[in-house]
């Protein structure tokens, strides 16, 4: 088969250009490796740039939640080169490196962080067929990949020689590493839906998504992803208010642009997880499937597309609760995660094994889908009504010290 | 096989060399552009405009140490679930029992654990 260029522009178009390339190059050794690196180097550098887009955009909606224009000189009307700016600015500052610093440790971390931010994105399925690699294991990919960042908050907080930014690292240690557990039990859940670690089965599983399937597991997911990118209400780890700014505070120019890049690149990818695990990847009522009557396979175009907007829609969610929530205390958020999300996610795992369990093997997909809303729905009552009765024991508690010691000052009176 | 499972990789070890690449790139690019004053005072710890006194580096308080311990707990227990989740359908009635009484010994532990106040924060 001889290159076309009017065939590769419509492959480009249909994103099937890595078949039609395998099969213009024909069966040569060097051909896989060569197309797996122009699709990694493409996902890296797509993490790279779309993160002057979402600071773009996180910088504008937070302006009109708090009545604000927002950027609007650099770039025209709307501010639109204002993020470019920006990293020009820090790329000319000066980076230094604090006296009494542990140099190992302090330059290790930004550049830790940054590759983790990046390696995540090898297994998000952007279309169909559109995936770095499907790996059989691609959400404990992810999974490993990100706890390393959990070793370079450790390492920056260490490394830099300064209270704050030893205080805010333990801090952010302990949040990142409490908020985990929940993550990934609530994660297990569309595991034992689809059978299947692999991101792309999991987006092939749902006939239904997954965030209907099982509402409460999505919900402790997204809290505990936010808690574990340290995103509002559960930003502790770099209270300015408190900690000045927590385990980056010593880090200037670049090395500190290099831990808001990664910030920004693991937001948009958990957003990303959200969108693949729990609202059905790139999906889009079975219109990710079709095809022209010439055989033009429009579909991916339209699953793209679907991919990106719900993923930009979530990532909205986070910056709209970024301007609506204040910060927790930290005894409260550990109080959240270990006595209420943990033990709830836990239930929610036996409740979906079990339920998965009792039904029939041929069983159809909207019936299944139903019977664990069901029993979802019923778990979340459950938890209600012991909370509410928590709640009302707590408080008759509290009312009855407060009369004994009104009691206590009328007899003294 | 083995060979097979490598392949499956090679483009994670691609991206890894990528992201490794970049992640050189921002502070190179930025010790050439950025000017280089070298000034002592740049250099002191940040500590609210004051000299810094004392040691930064001390010693925690034990409720981090806490959090760190039950951490590994749950991640155990983790490690154990997941390849169970995937697989549950295939170990039968089975595979089923033997989780519920995993869980159960490790909820009894949870709620000694909880009663005895560890997750209490201060």
């Amino acid at each position: 088969m001889s290159f076309s260029f009017l065939e590769f522009l419509k492959s480009l178009v249909e994103l099937t250009t890595g078949t039609y390339l395998r099969q213009v190059w024909g069966a040569k050794p060097w051909v896989d490796p060569t197309l797996d690196a122009i699709g990694v180097i493409l996902v890296a550098t797509f993490g790279l740039l779309i993160v002057l887009v979402l600071i773009w955009l996180e910088r504008k909606v937070i302006a009109r939640f708090q009545d604000r224009i927002g950027p609007n000189r650099v770039g025209g009307k709307y501010g639109l080169l204002q993020p470019v700016a920006d990293a020009l600015k820090l790329l000319t500052k000066e980076i230094i490196t604090p006296s009494g610093a542990d140099k190992w440790a302090y330059n290790l971390a930004p550049f830790l962080i940054v590759i983790t931010a990046l390696m995540m994105w090898a297994v998000m399925p952007f279309a169909p067929g559109v995936v770095g690699v499907d790996l059989n294991v691609g959400l404990f990919y992810v999974l490993a990949i990100s706890s390393v960042s959990v070793v370079t908050v450790l390492l920056a907080g260490w490394g830099s020689n300064n209270k704050y930014a030893l205080l805010g690292a333990f801090r952010a240690v302990a949040q990142m590493v409490s908020y985990e557990v929940p993550m990934i039990l609530s994660l297990l859940i569309p595991i034992i839906l689809a059978r299947s670690m692999s991101s792309v089965d999991i987006v092939k599983a749902q006939t239904v998504p997954f965030a209907i399937v099982v509402p409460i597991s999505a919900l402790i997911f997204f809290i505990s992803s936010l808690a574990e990118m340290g995103r509002t209400p559960f930003d502790l780890l770099e209270a300015e208010s408190e900690i000045v700014a927590g385990f980056h505070i010593e880090y200037s120019g670049m090395k500190f642009a290099m831990f808001m890049l990664a910030e920004y690149i693991s937001a948009l990818f958990m957003s990303g997880l959200f969108t693949t695990v729990f609202l059905g990847g790139y999906r889009f009522f079975g219109l990710e499937m079709i095809k022209t009557a010439s055989g033009f396979a429009l579909g991916n175009l339209i699953g793209l597309i679907a991919f990106f907007v719900k993923m930009f829609v979530v990532f909205v969610v986070l910056v709209w609760i970024r301007g609506t929530l204040p910060r927790f205390r930290i005894d409260q958020m550990m109080d959240f995660n270990w006595k209420f999300l943990v033990p709830l996610s836990l239930a929610l795992i036996l409740v979906a094994a079990l339920v998965d369990k009792a039904l029939p093997v041929g069983v159809n997909d909207w019936t299944r889908a139903g019977v664990h809303l069901v029993s979802n729905v019923v778990v979340g009552a459950v938890t209600l009504e012991i909370l509410r009765r928590n709640g009302r024991k707590q408080r008759t508690a509290h009312e009855e010290v407060r009369e004994n010691a009104d009691i206590e000052t009328a007899a003294a009176h | 096989m083995d060979n097979q499972i490598l392949i499956d990789y090679l483009p994670i070890a691609v991206l890894l060399g990528i992201s490794i690449f970049f992640a050189v790139l921002l502070p190179v690019l930025s010790l050439t552009l950025g000017p280089k004053q070298g000034a002592k005072r740049n250099l002191a710890p940040y500590e609210s405009g004051m000299t810094a006194i004392g040691e930064a580096q001390r010693r925690l308080p034990v409720k981090f140490y806490r959090i760190a311990v039950l951490f590994i707990l749950f991640d155990v227990d983790i490690i154990l679930l997941v390849p169970w989740a995937v697989t549950f359908r295939k170990l039968g009635l089975y595979g089923l029992y033997a989780m519920l009484i995993f869980m159960v010994i490790f909820i009894l532990g949870d709620a000694w654990v909880w009663k005895k106040g560890v997750l209490e924060w201060d």
